[in-house]
């Protein structure tokens, strides 16, 4: 499957990630190729197959309904590149 | 000092008196100075490591050290460990320091293990060479223009040059085994949820496997032992009771052993490879095994499922890096939108960015089920058919790679040629099946060829016995 430029730039806002006009063309490209190469897929007849989506045998693991702290407000903190006393601070979203 | 390939060396030279674990822990240390041109480890634990030696030396003393007691590990910069930094070799953690360990790391340090660093990888584990880390390339100690494979590349290649007894890695689709075997040693990566993944970075949730990357069959069997098993803090964990596989690991039995056929006959793979490939399965065959030709009929689908997969899962799980509760974030931003993607734009290097666009793209609307859920559809059928084989026989052999090591750069602008290299090994975990690279000679110029068995889910046991037989039959 071929995918243009214009479907780079959609795919990119989805991602949040943004590329210049060349790493764009490039992408256009490298994506294009790689599609085609997982376009193998459409050989095998997959009808009636159910999707295998979990890989571990374990179901419904539950615990005890007892409130835990694992990581203090000052931990949860301590990473952010910009924080004050008690918040992450971020840009301003509202107009 | 001499070089050790087992925990067990180390300790009958502890308890003899001829070495110790801070002189151990001095020794590599001395060796990852001498080796640093290697690029294998991102940041040593110096004073840390010759302290917790010393403390363990005195427990050692007192007769009350932990069965890792004289093991010095390495860990891949993929696993939290408490107050120390992590980044998966990668700009956007920049800075990060774990607030917990991860359960396989915490039963590390419960026993006594010293850690002495964080390993050089791929960023964010995604890669075959290792040349995908922000932090640069690793080089392999055979042949410095070489990769050591990827993507535990530091990991492995720290283990080859002597750096430290062991590593801790991960593997997503080959990425313990293939650079094991482009070094020379013995990468495993046990059954899917046999170790929690509890404080592994996430890079494909449904592939993900911690794996461990030693010199002998008995340390990885031994570092199974600890790390394996149940945990609170991972619910998709099997709970199955961990074997003691250090006691088991002598096996006499004769085996149904099934190959596959394409791997020793196809063009794509050396054919120094299929050489000592077909030396090794002859040398099953006249022990008395059978050992027969098998056809994977699906072999070609293997990758393409695997990629659509993979990145599916790393798209959404890589979103969380948005440069709002940690790591790097960028100048500038005017508002959220900007703040993300200005982030991730600076902070996610090439490949990964490459591989959220394709992931983005095949669970986007209108391509979900074309290309999502039909992969999941033959991932099912790909499991089926292994299943199948692995239900006549004991285990299925392949060459772990294609090619020996190959140069820095070899592969630069074709990625579909890199991926190549992971194609024996990522069945295993499109299947979620326990697999291991053990060494199986080296090619005429010396660089390391690797043998991968793979076996049925939580048959570790058998698949550790058996390599171990394997590795005797070629000295012996």
């Amino acid at each position: 499957m071929k995918i243009d430029k214009k479907t780079v730039e959609n795919i990119a806002h989805l991602a949040r990630l943004e590329f210049t006009e060349e790493e764009k063309l490039e992408l256009t490209d490298s994506l294009s190729k790689i599609l085609d190469w997982v376009d193998k897929l459409s050989e095998i007849n997959t009808e009636g197959v159910e999707p295998l989506i979990h890989m571990s045998e374990e179901t419904n693991v539950l615990r005890e309904d007892i409130p835990q702290n694992t990581l203090s407000h000052s931990d949860a903190l301590d990473n952010a590149p910009k924080k004050d006393s008690d918040y992450f601070r971020v840009p301003k979203f509202l107009g | 000092m001499k070089r050790y390939h087992s925990l067990q060396e180390i300790r009958e030279d502890i308890d003899a008196g001829k070495t110790s674990c801070v002189e151990l822990t001095r020794y590599y240390l001395s060796n990852i100075k001498k080796k640093s041109s290697l690029n294998a480890f991102l940041e040593v634990y110096e004073q840390e490591a010759l302290a917790k030696a010393e403390e363990i030396d005195k427990k050692i003393a007192a007769g009350k050290a932990g069965r890792l007691a004289g093991m010095v590990v390495g860990l891949k910069d993929v696993l939290c460990h408490k107050d120390h930094r992590l980044q998966a070799s990668s700009k956007i953690l920049d800075g990060f320091k774990s607030k917990f360990n991860a359960t396989a790391v915490q039963r590390l340090i419960d026993e006594d293990a010293i850690i002495i660093g964080r390993q050089n990888c791929d960023e964010f584990a995604m890669g075959s060479s290792n040349e995908n880390s922000a932090f640069g390339p690793v080089l392999n100690d055979v042949d410095n223009s070489r990769v050591p494979g990827g993507s535990s590349g530091g990991s492995a290649a720290a283990v080859q040059a002597d750096l430290c007894l062991a590593s801790l890695g991960s593997d997503t689709g080959g990425s313990v085994r293939q650079p094991a075997a482009f070094c020379g040693i013995i990468g495993l990566k046990p059954t899917y949820s046999r170790i929690s993944r509890y404080g592994l970075i996430a890079y494909a949730s449904s592939f993900d496997c911690i794996g461990i990357i030693t010199r002998s069959i008995e340390d990885a069997a031994l570092l199974l032992e600890v790390v394996a098993g149940r945990d609170d803090y991972d619910s998709t964990v099997s709970s199955r009771e961990v074997p003691e596989y250090t006691k088991m690991l002598k096996t006499s039995k004769k085996y149904k052993i099934g190959y596959l056929r394409e791997s020793v006959e196809s063009k794509g793979v050396s054919d120094e490879i299929k050489k000592h490939t077909l030396k090794a399965l002859e040398l099953l065959k006249k022990q008395g095994h059978i050992v027969e030709p098998v056809q994977f009929k699906l072999l070609d689908y293997i990758l393409p499922t695997y990629y659509i997969l993979t990145t599916a899962e790393a798209s959404s799980n890589l979103s969380r890096y948005d440069g709002v509760r940690y790591g790097y974030r960028a100048e500038g931003a005017t508002d959220m939108v900007s703040l993300y993607k200005k982030t991730r734009s600076q902070g996610f290097g090439k490949e990964v960015k490459k591989r959220i666009m394709l992931g983005t793209f095949v669970l986007s609307a209108g391509y979900y089920d074309a290309y999502y859920t039909k992969a999941q559809k033959v991932r099912r059928l790909i499991k089926e058919e292994t299943d199948r084989i692995l239900s006549q026989y004991d285990f299925f052999i392949t060459p772990t790679t294609t090619t020996v090591a190959f140069k820095i750069g070899e592969h630069e602008g074709d990625p579909l040629s890199m991926y190549l290299a992971d194609l024996f090994t990522v069945q295993a975990n499109l299947c979620g099946l326990p697999a291991i690279s053990i060494p199986n000679g080296c090619d005429s110029n010396g660089l390391p060829i690797g043998i991968q068995l793979m076996t049925k889910s939580f048959a570790e046991q058998e698949l550790l016995a058996f390599s171990k037989y394997m590795l005797e039959l070629q000295t012996n």
